[in-house]
């Protein structure tokens, strides 16, 4: 389905990333697994993503450090010739109530979710527009349409991925680039491991499905999304909550 | 100067449709030429790539005419 096409993901050493790295390397794309501090972990994924047959790189690079994540594309189209897909996935959480969150706990999760976004969008659409052809996917969240308590600046960044992915998938068409989002509800990671039950608890009672999501869930959306089957579908942010916002 | 000038018409010409004798140094992209943003964001990779220069993205901005590529270009080589 993705023979011989290169992905790229964000922060693909743990959770969703991971998910999505391996989903896309069942599908025959080589993949540039980018982590920032486990690289342990993006090792193991790396080795878990050539067992199925396919290239594996790992590049360490941080997604909010615009050097870095030009070195990171240089990088990735040094070892695979070009950038067919990138998932922007790479994502932090600072939670706090409005009143108590500061201001610098603000800032970073805005660098990395938002920001870091735009970076590596930024950095690889030249590759894309000299292949004529690429495929974007941001990874949101359902907060980002929902609002959620405790979540002012994650809500805020990923909100505006959202808005970011229809201004990229307007800007890009023209150039066969289509750029969509993923907006995933309470999927099961070390993420909302971290939620005491009460919280996992309360928040199931909002989802009709009445089960967490699996990353792997997320996984074959974006797999879809990158697709010859997606080939008409741009600019959309697709929610994969079980029903929680609609 | 010429040769420049003469490698940067082909190029144009080539990426923006357009036959070669409307390319002369005072064409604007945008207005003369018919290119949109992207047309120009797009062309001055090829410019890049071709003259193997580095154009910052604040310089980019400032290429509206064919005479200001050929200039840039110029200055850079």
């Amino acid at each position: 389905m993705l023979q011989g096409q290169t992905a790229v993901v964000t922060g693909a050493s743990r959770g969703i990333g991971r998910a999505i790295a391996l989903e896309l390397a069942k599908n025959g794309a080589n993949i540039i697994v980018n982590y920032s501090g486990s690289e342990a972990k993006a090792e193991e994924v790396v080795g878990e993503i050539q067992d199925l047959g396919v290239k594996a790189v790992k590049i360490q690079a941080n997604v909010a450090d615009e050097e870095s994540v030009k070195q990171l594309m240089k990088q990735a189209i040094k070892e695979f010739g070009s950038i067919d897909i990138l998932v922007n996935n790479a994502g932090i959480t600072k939670d706090n109530l409005l009143m108590r969150m500061k201001e610098d706990e603000f800032d970073q999760v805005i660098q990395t979710n938002l920001k870091g976004t735009f970076l590596c969008t930024k950095a690889v659409s030249r590759q894309m527009m000299k292949q004529k052809a690429g495929r974007i996917i941001n990874v949101a969240s359902i907060v980002g349409v929902s609002g959620n308590p405790g979540q002012a600046n994650y809500v805020a960044a990923k909100a505006g991925v959202i808005g970011l992915t229809k201004t990229t998938a307007k800007e890009l068409a023209s150039r066969n680039i289509l750029v969509n989002a993923v907006a995933p509800g309470f999927i099961s990671t070390d993420m909302t491991d971290q939620l005491s039950e009460e919280q996992q608890e309360s928040l199931l009672q909002l989802v009709p499905l009445e089960r967490l999501g699996k990353p792997e869930d997320v996984a074959r959306v974006v797999r879809f999304l990158a697709s010859e089957d997606a080939n008409y579908i741009t600019g959309q942010t697709i929610h994969i909550d079980g029903g929680m916002v609609m | 100067m010429a040769d420049v000038f003469e490698q940067v018409k082909s190029i144009i010409a080539d990426r923006l449709d357009v036959d070669e004798e409307k390319v002369v140094l005072e064409a604007s992209f945008k207005d003369d030429l018919e290119a949109d943003s992207l047309d120009v964001v797009e062309l001055v990779m090829e410019l890049e790539d071709e003259f193997d220069i580095e154009i910052a993205d604040e310089d980019a901005e400032k290429i509206n005419t064919v005479g200001d590529a050929v200039d840039y270009i110029n200055s850079k080589s």
